[in-house]
């Protein structure tokens, strides 16, 4: 059942929130030993939520949209009193005094918390091989990754652990795994969604975003989620019109642009199926033709300046003093350094390396200050493109889903799988990856729909049109 | 852009607060000297007279009324650090000789 079933089920009283949850915590008990989708699952709470949504359809109240549906959280989205650990040794025992925005939205709708899911430690990664507590398996191929850093609720989702998961974006890390396990995922615009409560990465970048098997169901958690919040200053502060009741608008004159720079050099059998989709919407009603945002070549270069630049800076609060590990020495300086040797991974270490470095003085303009000047370009040549297209359309990423340890011994080969999802982080632009088939070994192929800013509603109309079309 | 050196990575691990192991300078010295390799593409675009995105939204000061609001539960919070004493953060001698 989708999501938008197992809420409509549950606020019309045909069934019970305790028995959802009840069928989908077995499910997790059932399989995910193998797969490590979740590095902590609120069995108790969501049980405890599920009869507070049954007492209120009981009493004739209605719960909410998200009536009795359990929704996977990444582990970087603060839970009050729940462990939250960013797949982090530094961030060990560590239970956060408040909750994310977006967690409080989905549960004051009805939504069920079920499980703190794993991530690339700090969300730095493509492939959750660099969580501290061990890697996820991918649900469709379990000897193959399940893309990262948000692998733990895509494969949620693609496992039947919950109709709905949130993830973060902040280079591709909703919509890369959620095409690898083969469902949908969507990057909003930035400041569309609160932030508040996302344990920081790069904070010009990160964005929070639904995971789903279907479009529909991705808008009904985006319309929960978004919105103005007066705890997140980035948060655009106007209020927008919910998505879901035009997902099914069609798609009759709109204009799609297959974006050029993008579909160089990825797979063959993945730039197939993106042609597929493409022709797919040519006979629901829309133009399409060829385009080229051409600085969007340099997007990769320029984000592995900005990322890394940003989160040496994030994560210079976690120094041992006020959450998580310490180890002690002989002063405070020691005590920090110590501390951060001994709490980060490798990769994590390596970002705050590479950050540093480009901040540092002699260096700052060369990389960080030309890097945001190559975000800049990017920019205007995206706003030339969307003056004669509506959307764009691209793979999500160069290949299917690699297998363990085929990327982690060259940090350059796994950053590389990002090409694809970064352009839009550096533009602050919408995107999403819908499923589109397989490729040539069987495994799940996304497709993105790129939009301008705030194109949300144009954008889900054509995922919704490309899922239509999708090969069985 | 001259390749980074050991000395870099040294440096630059004190600027950062982390106190890498031998092994660890070693292996960053050639892998970020791979990957800043790639990013220095970035240098290969004219850009002059190009101003920088720093935030991809045009962001004005945000103001909200002067209110008195509650905040985090100070025990609450200080029940989560590693070491803490009469209500503050405790840490190690910050500056001084060990008494």
């Amino acid at each position: 059942m989708t999501a938008l079933e197992l809420a409509a089920a549950v606020r019309a009283g045909e069934r019970s929130a305790r028995e959802v949850v009840d069928e989908h915590l077995a499910a997790i008990d059932a399989r995910d030993g193998e797969l490590h989708a979740f590095n902590h699952v609120m069995a108790d709470s969501a049980r405890d939520a599920a009869d507070v949504v049954d007492i209120a359809v009981a009493r004739g109240d209605d719960p909410g949209p998200l009536a009795g549906v359990p929704i996977a959280l990444k582990d970087n989205l603060c839970t009050r009193g729940v462990p939250t650990t960013c797949s982090s040794r530094i961030l060990d025992g560590w239970r956060p005094p408040y909750t994310a925005t977006v967690v409080e939205r989905v549960l004051a709708t009805g939504g069920i918390p079920i499980g703190k899911t794993n991530l690339d430690e700090f969300a730095m990664g493509s492939s959750t091989e660099h969580s501290a507590f061990g890697p996820t398996r991918n649900p469709r191929d379990p000897s193959r990754v399940p893309g990262g850093s948000s692998g733990g609720s895509a494969a949620a989702v693609a496992a039947g652990f919950a109709p709905l998961a949130l993830g973060s974006d902040t280079g591709g890390s909703i919509r890369q795994p959620a095409a690898f396990c083969g469902v949908v995922g969507v990057k909003p615009t930035y400041g569309a969604v609160s932030r508040y409560g996302l344990v920081a990465f790069a904070s010009s970048l990160d964005q929070i975003g639904p995971f789903a098997v279907t479009v529909a169901d991705a808008a009904l958690l985006f319309d929960v989620i978004g919105g103005p919040d007066p705890l997140d200053s980035t948060c655009i502060a106007s209020a927008r019109a919910p998505i879901a009741e035009s997902v099914d608008d069609g798609i009759e004159g709109l204009r799609v642009g297959l974006f050029a720079e993008l579909l160089d050099g990825v797979d063959a059998d993945v730039a197939g199926r993106v042609h597929e989709a493409a022709g797919a919407l040519r006979a629901a009603g829309a133009k399409v033709g060829d385009t080229s945002v051409p600085a969007a070549a340099y997007g990769l270069s320029a984000y592995y300046l900005i990322a890394p630049a940003e989160a040496s800076s994030n994560l210079a609060r976690y120094d041992g003093v006020r959450y998580g590990l310490r180890v002690d020495g002989d002063d405070a300086a020691s005590m920090n350094a110590r501390t951060r040797d001994a709490g980060f991974g490798a990769e994590v270490k390596r970002r705050i390396m590479l950050g540093t470095y480009a901040l540092s003085a002699g260096y700052y303009d060369a990389y960080y200050g030309q890097a945001q000047r190559v975000r800049t370009l990017i920019i205007r040549d995206f706003d030339a493109t969307y003056r004669d297209f509506d959307v764009l359309l691209a793979p999500t990423t160069p290949t299917t889903a690699f297998e363990f340890g085929a990327k982690t011994s060259s940090p350059l080969a796994m950053y590389l799988s990002d090409v694809c999802t970064i352009p839009s982080n550096l533009a602050g632009h919408p995107s999403m990856s819908v499923p589109f088939g397989t490729g040539a070994d069987g495994l799940p192929v996304g497709v993105q729909v790129l939009a301008p800013a705030l194109g949300e509603p144009v954008m889900f109309r054509v995922a919704r049109a490309i899922e239509q079309a999708a090969p069985a | 852009m001259a390749r980074i050196t050991r000395a870099d990575v040294e440096h630059v691990a004190e600027l950062a607060r982390l106190a890498l192991t031998d092994d660890e300078i070693e292996r960053f010295t050639e892998e970020l000297g791979a990957i800043l390799e790639h990013a220095a593409q970035v240098s290969s675009l004219d850009t002059a007279g190009v101003p920088p995105t720093a935030h991809p939204l045009p962001l004005v000061n945000v103001l909200r009324p002067d209110e008195v609001r509650p905040g985090l539960d100070r025990d609450e919070v200080l029940a989560q650090a590693p070491a803490a004493e009469d209500g503050r953060f405790r840490v190690p001698r910050i500056l001084g000789d060990v008494p």
